[in-house]
């Protein structure tokens, strides 16, 4: 591991997602597969990866809307533990993740005549967003100013240098890039990335890379 | 007046210098803002909060406002309670006569700007004369279910704008341009929600005859058969077999006469049970509704009907549960079993408030997650934020 400072420095930016309607709405499982399955790529990023943005101390069990709406409203617990199940993290594009929702939701509905419907004011309205970034004016380029950065940005700069940044192409570097390539420190990076965004809070993902980072810098230190 | 440095001790941490950041963005743009009047609640309210501080950021904004005849009010009230939903007759000529007003309005108003919103549908065919800049359609109202006719003519505007912005997503209507949502807000520091010494909430509930002597249920809506006071009585008298508590209803009848009417049938609840207590305060008593909020063991909102009504924001934000209706934005507001319960029924409403009185410990862990929930979520600061970065996306 090297210790000096970095080739390029690390461009802290926060970001605010901007969310837009879509006029698709679902209103029994039956329309959520058929519209999972037309919907654009954006509508199934927003509704599974940018479940974390939204949901910052308040984690629900559920881990995407489809599986909380399905609980929620359908009332069909059985189908909304089987689509929380679907880690995001775990699939290496958006089509892949798509067409793992709609298989869920197709063998549930194999056999069955009638579906619960609701009304559209309780039915799934489609949404996707436009991430808009902010540059906050914090650099760093050692990892001791990393970490003083890491440690005082707002947390939607967490999300963009980590589940944004991982899930869909952005100005913004991720953590893991940086400190791999331009502080040349692969064995960090590598810890960065296996660190589970799934089912926790943006400020745990910054408990864990100032862990890892602190745990860095002492070892640089002996 | 607030100064943005005093959004630092309510936000959450950092959210004032990212506000200082996204408005670095938008130095030398400028915006406009055109409401159908200053004065009221829904747009200009949110406008006469936001202006200063948008001016105290440094960034260049105006307000213009709209005016016309009687019949050009007539025709833009009754086209805005048909986008709502309601059953309006509209002729040829008062449409023709709103859209030639907004035509005078657009050659005596200055619309020069890189960014102009115009907020509800009276002011809105002002699009016709935009020269250049990013025109926004600002909604909040819900028009999904709009009706038809109205809606068609309507929309011959709206999709001349370069986007849309409505409260909610299902508030939409169709429309072939961009639709955002931004959530509506509170103003943690304004007089109905900045902190209340516990000496001023006893003065100001001995004033309105409010004893404290026992728990208080209470509700603040408009006395009107949407926000369904008399089901929130039924619910009450259901929880009175059980607790010795207090309902307080706290409202404006606007001086409509089925308002009024309803208002008489409350007072009538009132007078037969010393418990129920009914209040008709003016718009402008936000000091009395804080000090309320502040009181009231548990807040009901128990809305058969509700557009973007903050009131359980206003609530959760002084640390109360809020037991409300599946109705509207209330379902967003309210975590259910965090934040507090939403409710189908009467019969609903009487057994989680039960469910509260008898579980105390969890009155105050969810007002704490209320609190909370709201100042990440509904407090006027995650607005300006979602507006600003509007703005920045639709000039880059």
């Amino acid at each position: 591991m090297t210790q000096g400072p970095a080739t390029r420095p690390f461009k802290f930016a926060g970001c605010v997602e901007l969310r837009q309607a879509l006029d698709v709405h679902a209103l029994d499982v039956r329309e959520l597969r058929q519209r999972i399955e037309e919907a654009p790529a954006g509508a199934i990023f927003f509704h599974t990866f940018g479940y974390f943005l939204r949901h910052r101390v308040f984690t629900t069990a559920y881990g995407n809307d489809f599986a909380r709406w399905t609980a929620n409203e359908i009332g069909d617990q059985a189908l909304a533990e089987r689509l929380a199940v679907v880690d995001p993290f775990a699939f290496s594009n958006i089509d892949d993740l798509r067409e793992h929702l709609v298989t869920i939701l197709q063998d549930h509905l194999r056999g069955r005549e009638a579906e619960r419907r609701v009304e559209f004011d309780r039915g799934f309205h489609f949404q996707q967003s436009q991430v808009v970034e902010v540059p906050l004016g914090v650099a760093a380029q050692t990892l001791g100013e990393f970490r003083g950065g890491l440690a005082t940005v707002d947390e939607s700069a967490i999300y963009l240098h980590t589940v944004e940044t991982r899930a869909r192409q952005r100005h913004a570097e991720s953590f893991a890039d940086w400190v791999r390539e331009a502080l040349e420190m692969p064995e960090l990076a590598e810890r960065f990335e296996r660190i589970d965004p799934y089912l926790t809070t943006i400020e745990r993902i910054r408990g864990r890379l100032l862990s890892l980072v602190d745990v860095a810098l002492d070892e640089a230190r002996r | 007046m607030s100064r943005i440095d005093d959004y630092r001790r309510v936000a959450t941490p950092g959210a004032v210098d990212f506000i200082l950041k996204l408005a670095e963005q938008v130095q030398g743009r400028r915006f406009l803002s055109v409401t159908s009047g200053r004065l009221g609640g829904g747009a200009a309210e949110a406008l006469r909060t936001a202006m200063p501080i948008l001016s105290e950021l440094g960034v260049d904004t105006r307000w213009e406002v709209t005016g016309g005849d009687t019949a050009y009010y007539t025709t833009a009230r009754s086209l805005q309670a048909a986008l709502e939903g309601e059953e309006r007759v509209l002729s040829d000529e008062g449409l023709a006569r709103w859209v030639d007003m907004n035509g005078l309005n657009a050659k005596k108003l200055d619309l020069e700007a890189d960014v102009t919103v115009v907020h509800d549908s009276q002011p809105a065919s002002l699009v016709s004369a935009r020269t250049g800049g990013r025109w926004v359609w600002r909604c909040h109202f819900d028009c999904s279910s709009a009706q038809p006719g109205p809606w068609t003519f309507f929309r011959r505007f709206a999709d001349q704008y370069d986007a849309a912005v409505f409260g909610l997503p299902g508030f939409e209507g169709r429309l072939g341009i961009p639709m955002y949502i931004v959530a509506p807000s509170i103003d943690p520091l304004s007089e109905r929600n900045r902190d209340l010494a516990p000496r001023e909430v006893s003065e100001i509930l001995t004033s309105l005859g409010v004893a404290r002597d026992k728990p208080l249920l209470v509700q603040v809506a408009r006395f009107a058969r949407a926000c369904d006071p008399l089901g929130v009585i039924n619910a009450y008298r259901l929880v009175k077999k059980h607790h010795d508590v207090r309902l307080v209803l706290a409202g404006t009848a606007d001086g409509e006469p089925e308002r009024l009417e309803l208002l008489s049938q409350l007072l009538e609840a009132a007078h037969e049970d010393r418990d129920v207590i009914v209040l008709e305060l003016p718009p402008e008593a936000h000091r009395q509704v804080n000090a309320l909020q502040r009181a009231a063991t548990i807040v009901l909102q128990k809305s058969v009907r509700a557009e973007f009504d903050l009131g359980p924001a206003e609530a959760m934000w002084k640390g109360k549960p809020v037991v409300g209706g599946y109705a509207g934005g209330l379902a967003q507001q309210i975590i259910t079993n965090v934040t507090g319960y939403t409710v189908h029924s009467v019969e609903g409403a009487a057994f989680r408030i039960r469910h509260l009185l008898n579980n105390p410990e969890l009155i105050p862990r969810m007002g704490a997650a209320g609190r909370e929930h709201v100042r990440r979520s509904f407090l006027i600061t995650r607005e300006l934020v979602d507006g600003l970065a509007l703005g920045v996306h639709l000039t880059r």
